[in-house]
């Protein structure tokens, strides 16, 4: 039977904890939530957006009640719990209800603190805090022009500008003599009200509230020197309290908030407590951050999942108002033993401020240019040292600061949370990208709510996505499975197709058991070329487990139609192809003609039914510039004409060009040739690259010039063109046999090492047999464009769409 | 259906002989100007979506079959090819058409609403 579980509170921190526990363990507990306001749980923080007029209520909402009813949880909206009886483990609602529970979450959050003045009950004076207090803002704005913020903090801020929004005269009230003291130094806090009053604030410093003057509806504001301000609104954002009576009536230990341990256990058995309202180690925080954390932790424990104790939270705070850039992070203030490291623009209007203790970063004020604040927060979290390096980087002073930010977000692990607003980690984020392909931060943003809220994650979910796609199908392969469709690695793979003699897709992912029957666009293309790669004489291609491009010989552009490259051996042509090429175009009407980084013509925008057509008119053979094959050979023009040439570079590609022309690889291989060291055919950057020396050929591999750069490894130095042929074909051949799906030379060179190679293909007999092999797939290959032509009766089904014909109504 | 004075609740259109379609892999089908997806699916069943992924109107059509699903040609959302509903994490849905074989031809109802 189901273990009944309650929570009490239908707030950020608990239904974050609930949503991770029905994630690792559906099917544990009958959950009952009892949530005081009449709403499912909804983004508090974007309370300031809603008042700032940038989004509506109903955006703010995390979890519809669809989501509680598709989850099969009882959510009591409305009722207040007003009693727990820990003996009988029950609970008791201010309507009545009594649930009985094995384990109950306690997550009640914290209430405005209201100055205890006199006047504060009246009518027009309220806190920034759920819904309610919104719609009481939006309201008196429509009758009233004047109102007054108590609390120059984060809090305050934020309700400030928001009144601004509205069109009320708003004048900020504040104790101490520069804002955000809990959050900033002075200098920012200083930097920040220059920056408030020019959007419009009015700041009444130093000042601290006497009495709150009106009849039943406040009119003024005194405070202890004698001063009054009128107004017809007055929000209290002085700071907030953690609900803890209920607790403390029902015996559980409290202090400032409800103590819990490590593991998030109150001193009462199958209690637990969790987000504002709980106390951990001396400190009940008032951020989401350290919420997600702690729900993470006991999601774990109590969906029975072993987990590392949570041990506090570092915070670091952002204020969500357009025009303003400040940030803070850990210890920010100077004591005995730190040394600052400080810089001051006030040109520019930056400011920032970092401390180090014994040489470690330990906090951190930005004003003005917060674009490092993840990374710094990181630096902090992760307890970095400060080098030379970093301190460059971080105060602008020289130095490119990409490498190492990357770096870094490398060696967070999977669970740390890189948007604190929503509680989106690592992990997930990285799936996402990997999974659906994504590109932009504002895709990432719509797919996962990671920097939805603040914004102030965007940067390292940047260097996420660089991260991420950079590393395409490499090192991510090697561990796991080759897709989500099976745990099985690639090696695993290739044996059992050796081994076991498969011979088909589909009998392969029978006999290996893939979880998805069809497997999908990462294993099929892949196992295609495993297959054939294995069997080269008799496995027949199979067309619909290629992506569509190879599929149809051709690129598919954004907007669905194609591009038509054809082949340009060693970016060679004649007047006449050239005069074809000029002809096709025009009869075609294609909208663009461009030369492509590859020294050869592509054709673009193509219609799909044209594609046949073109390749007739043509002539000419595939380029291939869609496929998983050798792209381009680029050379220069070396000795033919060139006055320091010293081999003939041309004839030299065209010959590799030809030799291995449409075979199929692990990923696209591109080669060139240069003529003489200054490399003008850029061979070192290349899957495998020539570079002519006096009297011989140098040869290169590994290299790439796309998304990682890569510098090639020489792999040796040879006489004659027939040995660099001979290499080229050992080098291509072991590669196809050893590397994953999708990795690229670079990586693959990279990951393997260049001595491992070296020694593959060490002897003569070696790379004889290598290429022996090579021969073999090379023998079978056909050029794609003319093989389609000749199965004329296929084409129409392949390429054209179907007219359809109304046959009546229905 | 301009011109309709019936209470027809839509229309059907022959996309022509089953043996045209290549398997598993689609083949537009045009009518006025509604473009469908055709896909004939290993065991001779017939599914007819939008060729509009939610995405970025990718053309399903070229998209990689996998058994009920297919995955757009663009950056591989993944759709279920009978209801039309873009499988998680991604959300969406495209249109998704009664298609069936009748004496070797292939049918497609139209809904009036579109
Ligand atoms: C047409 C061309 C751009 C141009 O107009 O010059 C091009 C176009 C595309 N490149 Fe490229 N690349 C082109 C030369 C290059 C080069 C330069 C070169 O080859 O000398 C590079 C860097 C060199 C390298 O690869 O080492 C290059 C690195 C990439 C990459 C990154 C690969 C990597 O491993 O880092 C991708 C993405 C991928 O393959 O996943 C890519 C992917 C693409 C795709 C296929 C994007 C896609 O997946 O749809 C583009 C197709 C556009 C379209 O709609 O048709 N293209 N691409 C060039 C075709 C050359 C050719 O004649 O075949
Ligand atoms: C305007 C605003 C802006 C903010 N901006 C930021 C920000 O930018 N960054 C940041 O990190 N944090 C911000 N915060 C703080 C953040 O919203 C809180 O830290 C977070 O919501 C706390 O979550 P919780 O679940 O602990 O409490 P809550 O979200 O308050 O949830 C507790 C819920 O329990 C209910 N409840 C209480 N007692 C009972 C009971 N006895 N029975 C039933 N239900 C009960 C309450 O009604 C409430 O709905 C902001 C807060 C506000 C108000
Ligand atoms: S760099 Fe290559 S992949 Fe990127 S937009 Fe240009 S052609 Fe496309
Ligand atoms: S357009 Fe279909 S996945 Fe992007």
């Amino acid at each position: 039977m189901k273990q009944k579980l309650v929570m009490i509170g239908n707030g950020m921190a608990g239904v974050n904890t609930i949503e991770q526990l029905i994630k690792l363990n559906p099917n544990k507990y009958e959950i009952t939530i009892f949530g005081a306001e009449p709403y499912p749980n909804y983004n508090r923080i974007l309370l300031s957006s809603v008042l700032a007029g940038d989004v509506g209520m109903k955006d703010i909402t995390i979890n519809d009640w669809d989501w509680y009813e598709n989850n099969q949880i009882r959510l009591l909206t409305g009722q207040r719990v007003i009693e727990i009886d820990t003996k009988k483990q029950t609970v008791k609602s201010n309507l009545g209800a009594i649930v009985h529970y094995d384990e109950m979450i306690i997550a009640t959050g914290s209430s405005p603190f209201m100055l205890p003045v006199p006047g504060a009950e009246r009518e027009g004076v309220i806190a920034f805090r759920d819904i309610k207090d919104c719609e009481t803002m939006i309201q008196t704005s429509k009758k009233y022009k004047n109102a007054v913020v108590i609390g120059g903090g984060l809090l305050g801020l934020e309700a400030a500008r928001g009144l601004l929004n509205l069109n009320m005269n708003v004048k900020v009230v504040h104790l101490h003599d520069y804002l955000m003291e809990r959050q900033l130094d002075e200098v920012a806090g200083k930097m920040l009200r220059s920056e408030l009053e020019a959007q419009g604030m009015e700041f009444l410093m130093k000042k601290q509230t006497e009495q709150i003057i009106g009849k039943s509806r406040v009119s003024a504001i005194r405070f202890t020197d004698g001063h009054t301000v009128e107004t017809d609104l007055v929000v209290m954002a002085v700071g907030i309290k953690p609900n803890v009576e209920l607790a403390k009536e029902a015996g559980i230990a409290v202090n400032r908030g409800i103590v819990v341990d490590d593991d998030m256990r109150t001193n009462v058995p199958n209690i637990s407590a969790v987000g504002e309202c709980a106390e951990h180690r001396g400190i009940a925080y008032g951020l989401v951050a350290p919420l997600w954390e702690q729900g993470a932790v006991l999601s774990k424990r109590l969906a029975g999942i072993e987990t590392a104790p949570y041990e506090g939270s570092i915070l670091s705070t952002k204020l969500k108002i357009s025009g303003v850039d400040v940030f803070s992070v850990g210890d920010f203030n100077e004591k005995p033993g730190t040394k600052t490291i400080r810089v001051h623009d006030e040109w520019r209007g930056i400011y920032k401020k970092f401390m180090l203790r014994e040489n470690q970063i330990v906090g951190a004020v930005l004003y003005g240019d917060t674009s490092d604040s993840s990374k710094i927060l990181q630096l902090v979290k992760l307890g970095s040292q400060m080098t030379e390096q970093l301190h460059a980087q971080l105060t602008g002073v020289g130095a490119s600061p990409t490498g190492s930010s990357l770096d870094l977000v490398k060696a967070m692990n999977d669970e740390e949370i890189i948007c604190g607003c929503n509680g989106v980690s690592k992990g997930v984020i990285c799936s996402a990208i990997q999974n659906n392909g994504l590109t932009t931060v504002g895709q990432i943003k719509d797919c996962t709510t990671a920097s939805r809220s603040c914004g102030g994650c965007k940067p390292l979910v940047q260097q996420l996505l660089e991260l991420t796609n950079g590393d395409t199908g490499s090192d991510l392969v090697i561990k796991e499975g080759i897709c989500g469709c099976t745990d099985k690695t690639r090696d695993e793979i290739v044996e059992a197709i050796r081994t076991m003699h498969l011979t088909t897709i589909k009998e392969t992912i029978h006999v290996l058991g893939w979880k998805s029957e069809g497997g999908c666009p990462k294993c099929r293309p892949a196992l295609n070329y495993f297959l054939s790669m294995v069997h080269p004489e008799d496995y027949e291609d199979h067309r619909d487990s290629r992506v569509a491009n190879e599929r149809r010989h051709a690129n598919i552009q954004k907007d669905g139609t194609f591009s038509v490259v054809p082949r340009m051996y060693g970016g060679v042509t004649t007047p006449q192809d050239l005069r074809k090429i000029a002809d096709v175009a025009e009869q075609f009407n294609v909208p663009l003609v461009k030369v492509t980084g590859g020294q050869r013509l592509d054709l673009l925008g193509v219609k799909k039914e044209d594609l046949p057509k073109m390749w007739e008119a043509l002539d000419m053979p595939s380029g291939y510039a869609y496929g998983k094959s050798l792209r381009t050979v680029k050379t220069c023009v070396g000795s033919t004409f060139c006055r320091f040439g010293t081999q003939d570079a041309m004839g030299m590609g065209i010959k590799m060009e030809k030799r291995f022309e449409r075979l199929d690889t692990p990923a696209k291989v591109k080669m060139a040739v240069s003529g003489c060291p200054r490399n003008c055919a850029e061979a070192t950057i290349k899957d495998f690259g020539v570079v002519a020396i006096d009297g011989g050929w140098e040869l290169h591999v590994g290299g790439n010039g796309g998304l990682k750069v890569r510098i090639t490894d020489v792999i040796t130095r040879v006489k004659t063109e027939e040995e660099v042929l001979e290499w080229a074909g050992a080098f291509v051949q072991y590669y196809r046999e050893h590397a994953n799906w999708n990795e690229r030379t670079s990586e693959w060179v990279g990951r393997v090492g260049l001595a491992s190679i070296q020694e593959a293909l060490a002897t003569e007999e070696q790379r004889h047999v290598l290429n022996a092999r090579l021969d073999v797939t090379l023998s079978k290959v056909k050029d794609p464009w003319k093989a389609d032509l000749e199965k004329r009766d296929e084409l129409e089904k392949r390429y054209e769409s179907i007219k359809a014909q109304l046959v009546g109504e229905l | 259906m301009n011109g309709s004075t019936s209470n027809a609740v839509g229309i059907e259109i022959c996309a022509g002989p089953f043996d045209e379609l290549p398997e598993n892999i689609g083949r537009l089908l045009v009518y006025e100007n509604h473009q469908i997806a055709l896909f004939r699916l290993g065991d001779n069943k017939i599914r007819a979506i939008a060729n509009q992924c939610p995405h970025k109107q990718g053309p399903l059509v070229d998209g990689l079959v996998s058994g009920d699903f297919v995955f757009c040609p663009l950056h591989d959302w993944k759709i279920h090819m009978g209801n039309g509903v873009v499988q998680a994490p991604d959300v969406g849905c495209v249109h998704s058409y009664p298609a069936v074989v009748k004496d070797g031809n292939v049918f497609v109802s139209l809904p009036e609403s579109l």
